[in-house]
């Protein structure tokens, strides 16, 4: 079973976010993860850069498919994790604590409401899994 | 149409396999991982479930110049025991599938193995091929249905095998088959493979699936022995710059085009596409299949991603990957001639945005101490 978190927020495309503030710490899920596979690529925004919540932010790549990385909320990038992106294997061993992907500072918190807690993307897994 | 499935899906599930449904099959596409599947065929051994490809049986009096004929290598040259790589093209050129043809070491039957997605196919196109010609006694038959088929590939891949082995694998030359028991299963063991390593694939009647399987695992454990999902069977084959089909062959590509001329037999007399094919050699091949890598890290080239040269289309990336044995993105690319030469550059369009890339000698990967004469059958 993948391992979802207690006390981070998640998007039905698999990206969670941890609420520091106004800063919103964005990464990959675990189920993510091992739904890619291998992970041999990341493609982050460059701090500075805008992004809208559910905007293409970046891409993430292993070795059997590519998949874009959604921002969860809106706001500006003020950090990229360097670490990840020359270590992307780091997503598959740590999704949730070395392989954060961006800080975002939101210019919206209120489109956190929009996102879905643990005990609910818990249930949107379990519901996926049944139709897949 | 619900996908077919092999005798091994209970053993797929049972090893935490991930599916995917390819050419119609649920196949497991990996169990530990992509990556640790591959460096495991490349330093230890793998076992890999090919339940899902077809088997052809071809005998009868003019077996062989019915197979002369619609294959472009020369099964002429093929003695008892032996196995070639070939194909089955259509008169343009363009290619039906590519194949195996083993002749069997025991008796006067020739075994054609093809592509899972292809199987059908292959057997209507050969019924067809034969009604052209009435004065030929030839018998066609699929036994897809009642044979079994595994590999298991790697360095330690004879070490493992010999164990439950009846004949002495080490006198197997590559290309080469035996006729034996395998845990007392009449198996005929070829030197064959689709990963750049050592191995052997196996053919026995398919009741003995699951039995070969688990008793390989089992015996194979100390040693290393993996089950191997088809993601790396394609990025071990990809290294090993093993075509695919429906990537690197198609009916809109030759087997000229592919680099795969030493397949074509020139000398051996009428074959289906030869005329095609001797105007090609005359006028020269307009793309050439490339291998590459890319030069920055900005992705990975993709199977369909667009080859450009100063903004200019000159062809297509046929396969791409992140090679887990170099570490580096590599791919296969189909581009016009003349842009073409180890060491050139054209950029592969990743995301819309062209990135930089070299082409290279290939195979990307050859496995270290290859004996003298040891290869691809010509």
């Amino acid at each position: 079973m993948a391992d979802v978190r207690d006390g981070l927020c998640y998007t039905r495309t698999h990206e969670w976010v941890r609420v520091e503030g106004d800063i919103a710490v964005v990464g990959v899920t675990d189920f993510a993860q091992a739904e890619l596979g291998d992970i041999t690529y990341l493609e982050l925004p460059e701090p500075g850069t805008t992004v809208k919540q559910g905007d293409s932010m970046g891409v993430i790549e292993s070795v059997k498919a590519a998949s874009d990385i959604y921002a969860p909320v809106s706001g500006e990038v003020v950090e990229a994790n360097n670490a990840v992106v020359n270590t992307p294997e780091l997503v598959n061993k740590s999704p949730y604590d070395d392989a954060w992907l961006v800080k975002i500072r939101m210019s919206t918190p209120d489109e956190l409401k929009q996102l879905m807690d643990a005990e609910e993307y818990r249930k949107y897994l379990a519901e996926t899994a049944a139709t897949a | 149409m619900a996908p077919k499935v092999t005798p091994l899906i209970e053993q797929h599930r049972a090893l935490g396999a991930r599916f995917i449904e390819f050419a119609g099959w649920l196949m497991p596409v990996q169990y530990e991982g992509i990556v640790a599947e591959h460096l495991a065929v490349r330093s230890r051994a793998g076992l890999f479930d090919l339940g899902h490809m077809g088997q052809l049986a071809v005998r009868g009096r003019d077996a062989l110049p019915f197979l002369q004929f619609v294959t472009p290598n020369d099964v002429g040259s093929l003695k008892p025991g032996r196995a070639q790589y070939s194909m089955l093209l259509y008169p343009n050129g363009g290619v039906v599938d590519d194949i195996m043809i083993y002749l069997r070491p025991d008796r006067e039957e020739y075994l054609v193995v093809v592509n899972a997605a292809n199987t059908d196919k292959d057997f209507q196109w050969l019924l067809e091929r034969r009604a052209d010609h009435p004065e030929w006694v030839v018998e066609l038959e699929d036994i897809s249905a009642t044979t079994g088929m595994l590999a298991i590939q790697g360095p330690r891949a004879e070490r493992i095998l010999q164990r439950v082995t009846e004949g002495d694998l080490s006198t197997i030359r590559p290309f080469d088959t035996v006729q034996t028991t395998v845990t007392g299963v009449p198996t005929l063991v070829a030197r064959t493979g689709y990963t750049g390593e050592d191995g052997f694939e196996l053919y026995f009647p398919i009741e003995a699936t699951v039995r070969l399987w688990d008793r390989l695992l089992e015996i194979g454990r100390a040693d290393g022995l993996v089950p191997v999902g088809l993601g790396a069977r394609d990025t071990l084959r990809l290294e090993a710059c093993l075509p695919l089909y429906g990537n690197e062959l198609s009916p809109e590509i030759t087997p000229l085009e592919a680099q795969l001329g030493w397949v074509v037999k020139f000398h051996k007399g009428s074959f289906i596409g030869r005329e095609a094919l001797e105007r090609q050699l005359q006028e020269g091949v307009p793309r050439k299949l490339v291998g590459f890598e890319l030069v920055e890290r900005s992705g990975i080239p993709r199977h369909g991603y667009e080859v450009q040269l100063a903004g200019r289309r000159i062809g297509t990336v046929t396969s791409g990957t992140s090679s887990p044995s170099l570490g580096k993105a590599i791919g296969l690319a189909l581009i016009e001639s003349s842009a073409a030469g180890i060491g050139r550059e054209f950029d592969v369009v990743i995301r819309g945005k062209p990135v930089r890339a070299r082409q290279v000698k290939t195979p990307f990967y050859r496995r270290p101490r290859q004996r003298i004469g040891e290869g691809i059958e010509s």
